[in-house]
């Protein structure tokens, strides 16, 4: 089913925030919508809202390719986007991370065995106070995660994949 | 001192409607909606209210350039909060939301618009949502929507949610992204107040800016002036973070020096570990680093002061660094992070980060020669004023005040 034929109303209000002749406003909006179900835009999203917008699938994997949240390819279910710029570095967001990789067996921008998390290394997300933070990224959405530890991460992950189990 | 902005840190549930009304909220908005629109943008303009994004220009003369041979016009509230060491406008959107939709609601209604976006980086999607609902009940209290409180003035409020872009922050690269492009700056001029959204006559202020208008119209120019100083009138929100014992939001009269921010125990409490301070990024990651002196630690954060020992005020988002830390690493943290930014539009800042980040990265690795560091000074003096926007020109500032005034930490 095509995101028009999935979510009409949606669009619609979508559509409603923007003159009627500028609906390319909507395409971050619709961007968003696409990954709702596998974390990723798909080819035929990709067709399927550029259709909508009248752009072209180029421009749309233009725009997929410029913003840093928009994907089109497959990771984890939960990406777990980990802050290391200036003032979580500060506060020791760099060891932090090293600590969780190791913990999880993987490096920043692998996906863990179980196909459960994406650890990957981000730009400042405005939380420089509450360091060492995250963000999970997920079709649900984004939380932030704040003043984390090691062990309160492991216990998230826990609860992220009982989530995962029971939306199965 | 009394809070104007983080007010909900005295009243409890301020971003429940009830609460809010309770505490004199809309008063501003009731009062402008009886006003004439250049009224209110004078009076704004009184309080010289500068801009809180970073620029630092003054919100009413920007309000006062619409053209008014052009129609619609457009607000949009710039909640793209992205510069490392910034994280004051999320407090306010989920704390005060309606002080913010308020201000916005003034503004709106002093440049004649029907139709404000609030443009949230795409990591505030919760805050986004959370927005939606307090504009949803704004409207069934007959603040927002049509004919607002009985005025034939209407005005809707949408969230705009970006998707992780720091130069999404820069006005003209948020207006391109909400027109559905990637954001990348526009040449200026024209500038927004002439074409802006749509090629409309648009405001774009920052969430604080915004949100410090209700008082002003509240208690007019001269209740405003009582903060601050002269040419920097009012209160500031400080992100505080880095090396400091409280990192956090404070909200303090402009002119405040340094060292009560960072040094007192009702605010940063000094420095952890028994370590002194080396240096302070009064504005984030696109600071110059200031060196810590005992003058620049006594000098008042304000739009004209900072200047004096080589820094900006900008977004105020001070971070601070101890004398534990080395410099070649935290410009190579800096260069990383704009080099990633980078847009990409123009030559100097897309090739200029490149090398930038090439050279800081050689340089802390220990492998760097003298020259590296000669280059490194070199790449940055001509990317200085031959950007697009401000933020190739702003990716030079820490790497060239560093090199500069801590010139051990660069030694092969």
């Amino acid at each position: 089913m095509s995101l028009a034929e999935k979510y009409p109303q949606e669009i619609e209000k979508i559509l409603a925030k923007y003159p009627p002749e500028q609906k390319r406003s909507a395409v971050m909006a619709l961007l968003y919508m696409a990954m709702r179900e596998e974390g990723y835009v798909s080819k035929a999203d990709k067709a399927d809202i550029a259709e909508m917008l009248e752009m072209t699938t180029t421009e749309i994997s233009g725009i997929i390719g410029f913003y840093s949240l928009f994907h089109d390819e497959k990771a984890g279910q939960y990406r777990l986007q980990v802050c290391t710029d200036i003032g979580c570095a500060l506060r020791g967001a760099d060891q932090y991370l090293a600590d969780l990789c190791k913990e999880l067996g993987v490096k920043p921008g692998e996906t863990t065995k179980d196909g459960l998390v994406t650890v990957e290394e981000v730009k400042c997300l405005a939380a420089c106070d509450k360091a060492p933070m995250f963000q999970v990224q997920s079709p649900k959405g984004i939380k932030y995660h704040e003043e984390m530890t090691i062990a309160a991460t492991i216990d998230l992950i826990e609860e992220l994949r009982k989530d995962a189990q029971e939306a199965k | 001192m009394e809070y104007m902005l983080l007010r909900h840190r005295d009243i409890d549930n301020l971003n429940q409607i009830d609460t809010f009304l309770k505490e004199d909220g809309f008063e501003g908005l009731k009062k402008a909606l009886k006003m004439e629109t250049t009224d209110v943008t004078n009076e704004v303009k009184a309080a010289g209210l500068r801009g809180r994004g970073g620029a630092g220009f003054p919100a009413g003369v920007k309000w006062s350039f619409m053209d008014n041979n052009n129609w619609p016009h457009y607000v949009v509230a710039n909640a793209d909060e992205s510069e490392p060491g910034t994280f004051k406008d999320r407090e306010i959107m989920e704390s005060n939301p309606f002080q913010f939709l308020e201000g916005i609601a003034i503004s709106s209604f002093a440049v004649g618009a029907n139709a404000a976006y609030i443009y949230l980086r795409g990591e505030f999607w919760e805050v986004a949502h959370f927005l939606d609902e307090k504009i949803e009940e704004m409207e069934k209290a007959g603040f927002l929507g049509e004919n607002i409180q009985g005025t034939d003035y209407s005005l809707k409020i949408y969230t705009h949610l970006g998707a992780g872009a720091y130069i999404c922050g820069e006005e003209t690269a948020l207006l391109e992204s909400m027109e559905g492009k990637r954001g990348q700056p526009r040449v200026r001029p024209p500038f927004p107040p002439s074409e802006g959204l749509y090629n409309k006559p648009t405001v774009v202020n920052n969430v604080e800016t915004l949100s410090s208008v209700p008082y002003i119209i509240k208690n007019e120019a001269d209740g405003y002036r009582k903060f601050g100083t002269e040419k920097s009138p009012g209160t500031k929100i400080f992100s505080l973070s880095g090396n400091v014992n409280n990192p956090g939001n404070y909200e303090l009269p402009l002119g405040t020096p340094f060292r009560t921010l960072i040094f007192d125990e009702k605010y940063g409490g000094g420095i952890p570990d028994g370590k002194s301070i080396k240096a302070i990024m009064p504005a984030g990651a696109s600071s110059s680093m200031v060196v810590a002196t005992d003058e620049a630690l006594d000098t008042p954060m304000d739009y004209e002061h900072v200047q004096d020992v080589g820094g900006s005020l900008g977004s105020a988002s001070v971070i601070v660094v101890d004398d534990s830390v080395g410099l070649d690493w935290l410009i190579a943290k800096t260069m990383d992070f704009f080099h990633h930014e980078s847009c990409g539009k123009c030559t100097p800042c897309r090739e200029g980060s490149y090398w930038m980040k090439k050279l800081t990265e050689r340089i802390h690795s220990g492998e760097g020669s003298e020259k590296d560091v000669e280059l490194l000074k070199d790449v940055a003096y001509q990317m200085q004023g031959t950007t697009l926007c401000a933020l190739g020109e702003f990716s030079t500032m820490a790497v060239v005040s560093s090199i500069e005034r801590f010139p051990e930490d660069f030694k092969a």
